[in-house]
């Protein structure tokens, strides 16, 4: 009988060595069309941190100069999300803009209806960076799916001529260039970029808590080459994005069987096919995290994915399914491990599944700080203020 | 779940050189040759898809037509089965470096374009989105969560719904203060969007399926065209 040695996949190491990466380095591609007169490329600040992705090419993530490339979904139902980004930057003194010459990527309604084309699509792509571009900011995309889109976005417009022709024409018109980022770069990028620092001003001990992680579709499948990769996380055989963030701050994260499956989201279904959604996320995610880690929480890094695994666990509920997980972002969990108030700046009101054992097992009053929170909104009703301001969050 | 009909009796009554034009205009799509370069019939793309675990679904069958240019098959799956997919892209891992989900995607644009019944169908109950994001600039607005529009999230959507103006306010961020957008959107920013709309046609794609919003769409964008000076610009 002959023995072969049976490799684990926890033993085994994945050695990225950029010389011999499958897919080609599209910034050289970017540069290249630059000197050719094609288009313009927006330089990362040089303020930045370097991280590796999939391939071990070197990722550029500036710390700050960040154009924030808000995303409808967080802003319009999961606020918290977003206000958790902008809390971080400000705790830093970080110099960062939040934009109004902004829209959503359009991307949702493209991926969901293909009411949209091409050309449409990275004409929006563009107005939003030439916007970024015009005030001296680097844009940071906050949301998954607009960062995988843009990803595909930017290498159709290096691979299209035709595309690129179309495009810049359309901006002419706006009386804008055709200018792309010499990086995408995630929320979630900088947050990891960040840990350390993060860690550094920790004042909320995590290290009781067990975590489990959900990558989001569009961050490490669609031009997989972008993602972040780390040999200390993994093995480097998977993404190090948020969990790399989680463990700097001493959460342990436990693994799970499903951990490569979506959400459930699917665009359109989450909207019109509902009961895929629900089903999918609890039975293939939520259920299997539950009997397998029993996290105390899970962490994403998207839009859909805090929606759907979030918002489905109602109806998981009522069927009697293994349920009870809340669900946040890694830049809630970030600006919770430095203090930020649960509500006032984490905004978790507007979550779903009950969060009151998280925040309880970390040692919060849940009582106190939501009569906190409720003290600002009394304020607001009364008509005494007008909104919470920055320094309201910060009591 | 429902069984994918496969017998082709379901669309006898369209032309094979309709389902052919049809197939021609996928394959003529700038994408077309990014996305396919045949197939193992490994079925690692069904084995990674989210909704071939719930539908009567397969991405292995979907690279498998459009590889063998069966264009009664891709008329079938075009008509009752591209709208299953979740794009998310799992099926990326395809050693082929096949990418079925993008394939559906171009698969769906077409199906839109050429007004198939399937996709006005699967398109039903959208056009609130639609109306939404090609007037606002941001697809998900706060006011959308109503308890009636999300009955199986549970209570506390009546909870946001009650205390919808006040929570927005109580958002440290001040962009964030609005309810009909996710954030404060330049009029400004808003007109070039409605110009991007006008150069790339896709007010066309609107109107192959669903004309009604087609035309509400179109006079609030005129109407503020105009009132930006662009009154050059016209939908016809
Ligand atoms: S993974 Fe690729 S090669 Fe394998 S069945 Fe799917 S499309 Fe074909
Ligand atoms: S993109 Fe579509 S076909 Fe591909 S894995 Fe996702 S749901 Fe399946």
């Amino acid at each position: 009988m002959i023995h072969l040695p049976i490799v684990k996949a926890a033993d085994r190491q994945f050695e990225a060595d950029p010389n011999n990466a499958p897919k080609d380095d599209l910034r050289e591609e970017l540069f290249q069309l630059e000197k050719e007169g094609e288009l313009e490329v927006i330089r990362v600040p040089d303020n930045y941190i370097e991280l590796k992705t999939k391939y071990g090419r070197i990722k550029k993530i500036p710390v700050e100069k960040t154009w924030h490339h808000k995303s409808c979904g967080q802003c319009g139902h999961i606020p918290g999300y977003s206000s958790s980004i902008f809390w971080l930057n400000r705790q830093f003194g970080l110099d960062y803009h939040d934009p109004t010459d902004q829209t959503s990527c359009t991307a949702w309604n493209y991926y969901a209806s293909a009411t949209s084309n091409p050309e449409a699509q990275a004409a929006v792509a563009i107005r939003n960076f030439a916007a970024a571009h015009e005030v001296g900011y680097f844009p940071l995309i906050h949301c998954g799916t607009s960062f995988g889109h843009y990803k595909e976005v930017r290498h159709a417009l290096v691979h299209q001529h035709g595309l690129r022709r179309k495009v810049r024409k359309i901006m002419e018109r706006l009386g804008k260039k055709l200018v792309i980022p010499e990086e995408i770069v995630h929320y979630s990028e900088w947050v990891l970029a960040m840990k350390d620092r993060i860690a550094e001003r920790q004042t909320v001990d995590m290290s009781n808590i067990t975590a489990t992680v959900h990558p989001a579709c569009h961050y490490h499948k669609l031009i997989e080459e972008d993602a972040i990769y780390d040999s200390e996380i993994y093995g480097a055989q998977r993404t190090a994005i948020i969990t790399g963030t989680l463990q700097a701050l001493g959460i342990n994260v436990g693994d799970y069987s499903t951990w490569y499956d979506c959400c459930g989201f699917g665009f359109r279904h989450i909207l019109v096919s509902r009961d895929f959604s629900r089903s999918f996320s609890v039975q293939r995610k939520i259920e299997v995290m539950k009997e397998e880690v029993n996290p105390d929480v899970t962490v994403t890094h998207d839009t859909g994915c805090v929606t759907t695994l979030d918002q489905s666990q109602f109806a998981g509920r009522a069927h009697d399914k293994k349920v009870g997980i809340p669900v946040m972002s890694d830049s809630q969990i970030a600006a919770l491990a430095m203090g930020a108030h649960p509500y006032k700046v984490l905004q978790l009101h507007w979550h779903n599944a009950d969060n009151k054992p998280f925040l309880e097992k970390l040692g919060f009053d849940v009582d106190k700080i939501w009569s906190e929170f409720q003290a600002e909104v009394d304020l607001i009703k009364a008509g005494k203020k007008d909104f919470m301001t920055w320094e309201d969050a910060e009591k | 779940m429902m069984a994918l009909d496969l017998s082709q009796n379901k669309h006898a009554d369209v032309s094979y050189d309709e389902k052919e034009r049809l197939f021609d205009e996928v394959k003529a799509d700038e994408r077309w040759h990014h996305v396919l370069y045949g197939c193992y019939e490994c079925g690692i793309c069904v084995a990674s898809c989210p909704s071939a675990r719930f539908y009567d679904f397969s991405p292995r069958l979907i690279a498998q037509a459009v590889a063998r240019e069966d264009a009664d098959l891709i008329y079938t799956l075009m008509s009752d089965s591209i709208w299953d997919c979740s794009q998310c892209f799992s099926c990326d891992r395809c050693p082929r470096q096949n990418s079925p989900g993008q394939i559906i995607t171009i698969m769906r644009e077409v199906a839109v374009r050429n007004g198939l019944g399937t996709a006005k169908e699967a398109l039903q109950g959208y056009g609130r989105i639609i109306y939404k994001i090609m007037l606002t600039g941001s697809q998900v607005s706060p006011d959308m969560l109503q308890p009636d529009a999300f009955p199986d999230w549970g209570t506390h959507v009546y909870e946001i719904a009650e205390n919808l103006e006040e929570w927005r306010k109580a958002l440290p961020p001040e962009t964030l203060h609005t309810t009909e957008t996710g954030w404060v959107i330049d009029d400004k920013t808003i007109i070039e969007l409605y110009l991007i709309w006008h150069m790339t046609g896709v007010m066309d794609l609107i109107e192959g399926v669903d004309e009604g919003l087609y035309d509400i769409i179109v006079d609030v964008m005129e109407e503020r065209l105009e009132e930006a000076g662009y009154d050059d610009v016209t939908f016809d």
